[in-house]
C-alpha cells in the first residue's frame, strides 16, 4: 500500500496531548506510522490544521426513519442545490435529509471518516444496513433499539440478567448492531396505545416495569456483556419545559455502575442530544435553561459522558424513535407528521421543523447548547453533535464550532434576534465569555467521542498503530482571526485520508473510499429459556419468520468489521 | 427423495408472505408442490416451471418476428438506446430486487433516464398524499397484536392480497387480540359489495367517487359537528356511528387500496383519510397503511430514496434528481411525447398503461426484461428473459408497511440464464464503455 | 423599457426547458447573447438560437426589460419563471411552470398556459386570456408553503388544483375551474365568476372562495353561516357564506375561531 507523509502541519491530537505543534504525520499500509520511506506521497500541510479524522457519536443518516425524512419532504431537495454527479461522485441532494451520496461527501469535506447511526430498529435492521452499504467513504455501525422491546421490558421486570444478556446478544448478531440504544424507555411502548412514560417512575401499561428499572437493567447488562461502547441513552420526557428534572432523575441512575470492558472506554452511560432535556420552567411562556445545573452534575459525574444536540436554528427535519414526541412536536407546530410503530421493538416519528431566530423558544434552546459545551468541564466527555437532523443539519457542525471559538459570533447571533434581551435572559450563555480552542474541539468531535464508543486505541487519534483517519483543514491556528474562517475551513477539508487512502486531495473528492461497517458479536452462555421465547415471539407476534430476521452480513455489508468479545470469561 | 425448503417468502403482493414451503426435486431443479402461499403465490412458482420459458434474448425483425440473440447483444442495445436518447424512460421495477433497482440507478445516472414504479399507476397517489400530511402507521404486526378496529378502504383483500386478513389484519391472533377476528371490528367502506365486505361487521356503500366527501363528514363527525343529512350516499347517523366506533376503539387501522387511489381526487382521498388518521391520535391509537400491490414496489420507492431523495418519478435528465409526478411520470411522459427511449423492467406497463402510452413504447426503441411474454414484450424491440426474482435468485425485498425482507433461491433459473442484476450490469458496464467512464 | 421578442422557428422533438426566458436571466444582455444562452432538452443542452429567433437588446435590468416570446410554445416549459422584475408576454400556448415560484414583475399570457403555473408565487401579477392548466398556484410537492402573494387573473378556465397549500395572494377565474380548489389553504382569496365542481377548500383552515356560478357538490365539512351583500370583482351582490372545513383544526383570534369561507352568489 502506499505510504503518505503529511508534512509541517499544526497537529492537534489530545489522545497524545499534541496542542498544535508542528509535526509531521507518516502514513503506511492503512495506519500511523512512526515514519515512511522518501517514496511517500507528500502532503503539504504548511499553515494548516491537522487533526484525526472526525468521529461523529449520534447521527440519524440511515435507515427506515431517515428514508421517511427524505421521501416525504421533496420540497427538501429545493432547500439546497442538488450538486450534479462529478468525477467519482454521484449525485447529491437534499438538505437536512440528504441523500446517502450526499451525506458521505458532506461528512468527508467536514474531515469525518466514522458515523454512528444512533437509532436501528431491529425488525428494520436490514435497511439500516442497506443504506450504510450504499454510502461511500465513511466508516459507520448501528445502534440497535432496546428500551421499548419486549423481551427486555419482561427479563428487566423478572431480574432476568442472564436471559436479558443472551437475547441482546443475539440481537446485536441478528441485526449486526453496535451497542445498545435506549430511547424514551418505555414511552415507546405507551405510545403504541397513545400513552407516555414522562417521569422515571410511569410504569409502562400492561409490562408494569418503570424506566428507571429499564435503565438500571440496561447498564447492568451492558457491562455484563463488556461491550465497547455503554448504555446510549435518550432519556424520558424531551423537549419540554421543566424536564431538567427527569434528566437529573435518570443520570442518577448510572451512580454505583462501573465500566468493565477492555475497549478504554471509562463511562456507564452516555446520555444523547443533552440540549433537549435540560429545560426549566413550566410552559413554554416561562421556557428557561437549565444546562448550568445538568451540566454541574455530568461535570462531577465521570461514570457518564453527553453529546449536546446543538440548535443551528434552521430549517429541518426532526426524527426519533420517541413516538409520543413527535405526535406532541406536530400538535405544536401543525406540519406533516409521519409515524411507524414497530411490533414487539420499538417505534418512530418524523415532523418537519423550522428553528426560527426570531422565536424566542428556538433562540433559547440555541443558547442552551452553547451554555452547556461551554460550562463542561471535560470535553472528553462533552460531545459535538446536533443530533442530526434534528437540532439542525450535520452540514452545520462548522458552524457550531464557530460560535463555540468565538464570542463574536455568538454575539452578533443575539443580535439578530428579535427577541434578544428574552433569550439573553433565559440561559447564561450571554455572560460567558469562554471560547473553545482546536484541541477542545478535537476532544468533541474525535478524541472523546472514539474513547466513549470503544474506539479509543484504534480512532480518534493518531498514535501510531492507530487507524490512518485524517483530516487537514485550510485553517491556521496562528494567524486566523476572523471567525467565519473557521466555519469555512472546517467545512472544507483540504486532504482527508482514510484507512491509509486518499480520499480528498486538494479539496476535490477522488475516491468513494472503502468504506468498513462495525458490529459487535458478543458470546453468552446459551439460554434455553431465551430460545424458547424467541421461538414462541416469532411463531406468535411477530410477522416475518424466525429464519427470515437475520441481517446476512454478506448481502447487507460493506466490508464488515465485526468486534468479537466473550463475556462468559 | 424430494426436499422441503421452508420459509420461502412469495414474490407476489405486496404482503410478502415469508412462511411459504416448497417442495423441490431431489436434484434442486424442479419445484413440485406450493404449500402455504395462495392461489396466486402458488401460481407463480409453478409457472417458473414451463416448459415455453423463453430462455434467450430476443430482437424483433422488420418483419414483425422475433430472433434469438445473445444477453451481449441484448445489453449493446439496451446501452445503445438508453446512450442515444435524450431523455429515456426508465420504468418497472417493481417485480425486481433492491440491488438489480440500484445497479438500474446507476445506469439511469448516467444516461440522464427518468426512473418511475409502477406506484404511478397505483399507490403513487399515495406517496403524493404523504408529502402533503405525513402518514401515521405501523407494521402489520401492530396491527396483528393490538388492532380492535379494522377499516379496508377501497381495498378487497379478499382477492388481491389473500393472506392479509389471516395473517395481519382480521383472523390473526396476536398478543393483545388473543380472540382474533372476534377481538375486532371490520369495517369495508367500497361502492361495490365484495368478498371483503361479507366478512365485515360493518359495510359502508359510498357512493362511487365520493370518498373524500365521506373522509370530510368523519372528520367532523370525530368532533360531533354539523352534517348534511346524507353524504356520499351515507346518511348521517351512520357517519356518526363510525365516528364514535372508531373512536371506542383502542388501536384503529386502516387499509385503503386502489378504490381510493385512482378514483376521483386521487391523492387528496388519501390525504384526507391520512387526516383523519391523525385526528384520531387524539381519541386513541391509530395506523394507516397502503395495500401495496407488487412485492417489491415498496423497495424501488426505498432505494429511489436513499440514492436520490424521491420515490417515483425521479427525473434524472438533467444531471441531478428532479420530481414531480404529473410531470415526470411515465405516463405523463409518454403520452405528452416527452422521452425518446423505452426501457422496462419488472412489471408490464403494456396490460397497465393507458393505449396511447402502450402505442408511444410501441414507436419507440425500446426494450422490456421480463421472465415471461406479456403485452409489454409484444410492442417492445428487444426483450430480455430473466430469472425470477424469489423463486431462481435472491434478494432485498420491502412489504407493504416497508418492513425489508431478503427473498430466497428455490431452485436454478434455467441454464444460461441471466438474472436481471447480471443483465444489468453487462449494460452498465457497456454504457461505462460508451460513455468512456472508468469501470 | 426594452423589448426583446423570442420567437420559435423549430419545434424540438422533446420538450424545451428555457429557465432563461425570465427578464432576470436576459437583463443586460444583447439579442445575440440571449441567443447564446442555454437551453435543455433531456440530458443536452443546446442554445436559445437553435430554436428561436432573438430581436431587440434587454434593459440593463430586469425591470427595465420586457420579453415577449411568440410563437407554439406548448413544447416550451419555465417561461417566466422565478421572475423577480420586468414583463412577460406570451404570444401563443405555453406548457408547464408559467410564472413559476415568481416573486415580482408581471406576465400576460395571450394565449393558455400549462400545469403547474405560478407554484409557489409570492408576488408579481399574471393575466392569462385562454385557460390555465392543474395545479395553478399550487405549492410543490410536500411544501406546506403554497402562493403566498401576487395576483392571477385566468378569463378562460383553470383545471384542478388550485391554490394547494395556499396562504395569501388572490386568483380570479373568469370560467370555470376544475376539482379541489384551495385544499389546504391558510389564507389567500379566489373568486371563480363561472362554474365550480366540487371540493372547494377541503382541509382548509383559513382563506376565502367566491362562487358566482354552480358549485356540483358541496363538501360535508362547510356550514351555512349567514347571508352577506357584499361588491366582489365589481359586481353587488348577496352572497351565502359558509364556513369550513369544520374537520380541519382552525386558529382562534380575540377568542374567535377563524374558518375558511365559501361565498356562493345567490
Amino acid at each position: 500500500m502506499t505510504e503518505i507523509l503529511i508534512k509541517n502541519g499544526f497537529v492537534f491530537d489530545p489522545v497524545q496531548g499534541i496542542n498544535g505543534d508542528k509535526k509531521d504525520i507518516a502514513i503506511k499500509d492503512g495506519v500511523i506510522v512512526e515514519s515512511v520511506s522518501s517514496a511517500a506521497k507528500v502532503i503539504d500541510a504548511s499553515g494548516m490544521t491537522v487533526m484525526a479524522g472526525g468521529v461523529d457519536i449520534h447521527s440519524h443518516v440511515a435507515g427506515a426513519k431517515v428514508n421517511v425524512g427524505r421521501n416525504f419532504r421533496p420540497e427538501d431537495k429545493l432547500q439546497a442545490v442538488y450538486e450534479p454527479a462529478r468525477g467519482v461522485r454521484h449525485m447529491a441532494g437534499g438538505n437536512s435529509v440528504p441523500t446517502v451520496f450526499k451525506t458521505a461527501y458532506k461528512y468527508a469535506d467536514m474531515g469525518y471518516t466514522t458515523v454512528m447511526e444512533a437509532a436501528m430498529p431491529p425488525l428494520y435492521a436490514r435497511h439500516t444496513h442497506e443504506e450504510m452499504r450504499d454510502t461511500p467513504i465513511i466508516d459507520q455501525a448501528a445502534l440497535p433499539l432496546f428500551g421499548n422491546n419486549w423481551f427486555i421490558l419482561e427479563y428487566l421486570k423478572n431480574g432476568e440478567m442472564d436471559n436479558a444478556t443472551a437475547y441482546i446478544s443475539w440481537l446485536l448478531r441478528s441485526t449486526k448492531g453496535y451497542g445498545i440504544k435506549c430511547v424514551n424507555p418505555g414511552g415507546t411502548e405507551a405510545w403504541a396505545w397513545g400513552l407516555n412514560c414522562m417521569t422515571i417512575n410511569d410504569p409502562v401499561p400492561y409490562f408494569e416495569i418503570t424506566p428507571k428499572e429499564i435503565v438500571a437493567g440496561l447498564i447492568a447488562a451492558n457491562e455484563a456483556l463488556h461491550l465497547p461502547h455503554s448504555l446510549h441513552l435518550h432519556g424520558n420526557n424531551l423537549g419540554n419545559p421543566g424536564n431538567y428534572q427527569t434528566t437529573l432523575d435518570t443520570l442518577k441512575i448510572a451512580e454505583g455502575f462501573k465500566p468493565n470492558n477492555t475497549f478504554g472506554r471509562d463511562q456507564v452511560l452516555h446520555h444523547t442530544h443533552i440540549q433537549f432535556h435540560s429545560y426549566g420552567g413550566t410552559t413554554w411562556a416561562d421556557f428557561e435553561s437549565k444546562g448550568a445545573e445538568v451540566m454541574d452534575y455530568i461535570n462531577k459525574n465521570p461514570q457518564l459522558t453527553c453529546d449536546i444536540g446543538f440548535v443551528t436554528l434552521d430549517e429541518t427535519t426532526t426524527m426519533t424513535g420517541d413516538g409520543p414526541f413527535e405526535y406532541h412536536l406536530t400538535a405544536l407546530n401543525h406540519l406533516k407528521w409521519a409515524n411507524t410503530d414497530v411490533e414487539v421493538e420499538c417505534g418512530s416519528g418524523i415532523v418537519p421543523y423550522v428553528y426560527s431566530k426570531d422565536i424566542y423558544v428556538c433562540g433559547v434552546q440555541w443558547s442552551i447548547g452553547l451554555e452547556m459545551a461551554l460550562l463542561a468541564k471535560d470535553h472528553m466527555r462533552c460531545y459535538l453533535t446536533t443530533d442530526h437532523p434534528n437540532a439542525g443539519p450535520f452540514t452545520r457542525y462548522p458552524r457550531v464550532m464557530k460560535w463555540l471559538m468565538s464570542e463574536k459570533a455568538r454575539d452578533e447571533v443575539f443580535a439578530s434576534m428579535k427577541s434578544e434581551d428574552k433569550v439573553r435572559d433565559r440561559s447564561t450563555l450571554g455572560g460567558i465569555d469562554r471560547e473553545l480552542t482546536l484541541y477542545e474541539i478535537a476532544m468533541m468531535t474525535r478524541a472523546g467521542t472514539a474513547k466513549a464508543l470503544g474506539f479509543g486505541g484504534k480512532l480518534g487519534g493518531l498514535v501510531p498503530g492507530m487507524q490512518a483517519d485524517v483530516a487537514v483543514y485550510p485553517y491556521n491556528p496562528e494567524t486566523e482571526s476572523d471567525p467565519e474562517q473557521i466555519e469555512w475551513a472546517f467545512s472544507n477539508a483540504k486532504y482527508l485520508i482514510k484507512s491509509g487512502e486518499v480520499i480528498i486531495n486538494d479539496s476535490e473528492i477522488v475516491s468513494n473510499g472503502n468504506k468498513q461497517t462495525y458490529w459487535v458479536d458478543v458470546k453468552t452462555k446459551a439460554s434455553t429459556q431465551v430460545e424458547h421465547d424467541l421461538s414462541e415471539m416469532f411463531r406468535k407476534y411477530y410477522t416475518v419468520s424466525e429464519r427470515n430476521y437475520e441481517v446476512e452480513e454478506k448481502s447487507f455489508m460493506k466490508n464488515p468489521n465485526v468486534i468479537a468479545i466473550d463475556a462468559t470469561l | 427423495m424430494t426436499k422441503l425448503v421452508t420459509d420461502i417468502i412469495c414474490p407476489f403482493c405486496g404482503t410478502l408472505c415469508d412462511d411459504i414451503e416448497v417442495e423441490v426435486s431431489d436434484d434442486g431443479k424442479q419445484i413440485l408442490k406450493v404449500m402455504n402461499a395462495c392461489a396466486i403465490g402458488a401460481e407463480k412458482f409453478l409457472h417458473a416451471q414451463s416448459p415455453d420459458r423463453i430462455v434467450r434474448p430476443r430482437m424483433k425483425q422488420e418483419d414483425g418476428s422475433w430472433k434469438e440473440v445473445t444477453y451481449d447483444e441484448a445489453a449493446q442495445y439496451t446501452a445503445k438506446i438508453l446512450c442515444d436518447a435524450k431523455k429515456p424512460l426508465m420504468y418497472g421495477w417493481s417485480s425486481t430486487s433492491c440491488e438489480a433497482q440500484a445497479t438500474g440507478h446507476m445506469i439511469a445516472e448516467l444516461v440522464g433516464g427518468i426512473v418511475d414504479n409502477t406506484a404511478t399507476v397505483c399507490h403513487g397517489p399515495s406517496l403524493i398524499a404523504v408529502h402533503d400530511v405525513g402518514i401515521p402507521s405501523c407494521t402489520l404486526g401492530e396491527v396483528k397484536n393490538r388492532a380492535d378496529r379494522v377499516i379496508f378502504w377501497g381495498c378487497n383483500p379478499a382477492h388481491a392480497h389473500p393472506r392479509h386478513m389471516s395473517r395481519y389484519s382480521i383472523f390473526s391472533r396476536g398478543f393483545f387480540t388473543t380472540k382474533g377476528s372476534k377481538s375486532r371490528k371490520v369495517i369495508v367502506v367500497d361502492p361495490r359489495p365484495t368478498d371483503t365486505a361479507s366478512v365485515a361487521d360493518y359495510h359502508v356503500q359510498v357512493e362511487q367517487g365520493r370518498d373524500y366527501e365521506l373522509l370530510d363528514a368523519m372528520r367532523v363527525a370525530l368532533q360531533e359537528g354539523p352534517l348534511p343529512e346524507t353524504v356520499a350516499g351515507v346518511p348521517k347517523e351512520k357517519i356518526y356511528e363510525l365516528a364514535r366506533l372508531l373512536k371506542s376503539g383502542r388501536f384503529v387501522t386502516i387499509f385503503f387500496g386502489m378504490g381510493v387511489t385512482h378514483s376521483l381526487g386521487k391523492n387528496h382521498n388519501i390525504d384526507i383519510a391520512i387526516a383523519l388518521t391523525s385526528d384520531l391520535n387524539k381519541y386513541t391509537k391509530a395506523a394507516i397503511i397502503p395495500m401495496r400491490g407488487h412485492y417489491n414496489v415498496t423497495g424501488s420507492g426505498q432505494v429511489l430514496g436513499w440514492q436520490f431523495g424521491f420515490p417515483f418519478c425521479v427525473d434524472l435528465s438533467r444531471g441531478f434528481a428532479r420530481y414531480n409526478p404529473g410531470e415526470s411520470s411515465a405516463n405523463d411522459l409518454l403520452m405528452r411525447g416527452e422521452v425518446d427511449a423505452s426501457f422496462v423492467i419488472g412489471s408490464d406497463p403494456g396490460s397497465h398503461f393507458p393505449f396511447k402510452s402502450v402505442k408511444k413504447i410501441h414507436d419507440l426503441p425500446s426494450v422490456c426484461i421480463d421472465p415471461h411474454m406479456t403485452p409489454t414484450v409484444a410492442v417492445s424491440k428487444c426483450h430480455v428473459p430473466v430469472a425470477l426474482v424469489g423463486i431462481e435468485i435472491g434478494g432485498s425485498c420491502y412489504r407493504m408497511d416497508n418492513v425489508p425482507i431478503e427473498s430466497r433461491k428455490v431452485v436454478d433459473p434455467p441454464a444460461g440464464m441471466l438474472t436481471d442484476g447480471e443483465f444489468l450490469e453487462l449494460v452498465l458496464a457497456e454504457v461505462k464503455r460508451i460513455k468512456g467512464v472508468a469501470a | 423599457m426594452n423589448t426583446v421578442t423570442i420567437t420559435i422557428t423549430k419545434q424540438p422533438e422533446l420538450f424545451i426547458e428555457a429557465e432563461c426566458f425570465t427578464p432576470d436571466a436576459i437583463a443586460g444582455k444583447t439579442a445575440e447573447q440571449i441567443a447564446e444562452l442555454p437551453v435543455h432538452i433531456g440530458r443536452t443542452t443546446e442554445k436559445v438560437g437553435d430554436y428561436f429567433t432573438v430581436e431587440g437588446n434587454a434593459g440593463e435590468t430586469a425591470a427595465d426589460t420586457k420579453l415577449v416570446v411568440a410563437g407554439d410554445l406548448t413544447r416550451v416549459k419555465y417561461i417566466g419563471s422565478k421572475m423577480s422584475a420586468g414583463e412577460v408576454v406570451i404570444n401563443g400556448d405555453a406548457d408547464m411552470y408559467v410564472g413559476a415560484w415568481m416573486t415580482g414583475g408581471k406576465i400576460t399570457a395571450n394565449g393558455s398556459i400549462g400545469h403547474f403555473a405560478a407554484t409557489s408565487m409570492a408576488g408579481g401579477e399574471i393575466v392569462v386570456n385562454g385557460n390555465a392548466g392543474n395545479y395553478l398556484a399550487a405549492s410543490y410537492r410536500g411544501d406546506w408553503r403554497g402562493m403566498s402573494g401576487g395576483k392571477i387573473t385566468v378569463n378562460g378556465n383553470v383545471g384542478s388544483d388550485c391554490g394547494t397549500f395556499m396562504l395569501g395572494g388572490e386568483i380570479i377565474v373568469g370560467g370555470n375551474i376544475d376539482v379541489h380548489v384551495m385544499t389546504h389553504a391558510d389564507g389567500g382569496r379566489i373568486v371563480i365568476l363561472g362554474n365550480a365542481k366540487s371540493r372547494l377548500g377541503g382541509q382548509a383552515s383559513r382563506g376565502e372562495m367566491y362562487v358566482f356560478g354552480t358549485v356540483d357538490v358541496m363538501m360535508p365539512g362547510y356550514a351555512y353561516a349567514r347571508d352577506e351583500e357584499l361588491e366582489v370583482c365589481g359586481t353587488k351582490a348577496v352572497f351565502a357564506v359558509y364556513h369550513g372545513d369544520l374537520g380541519e383544526r382552525h386558529p382562534t383570534r380575540k377568542g374567535e375561531t377563524v374558518y375558511a369561507k365559501l361565498y356562493l352568489k345567490k
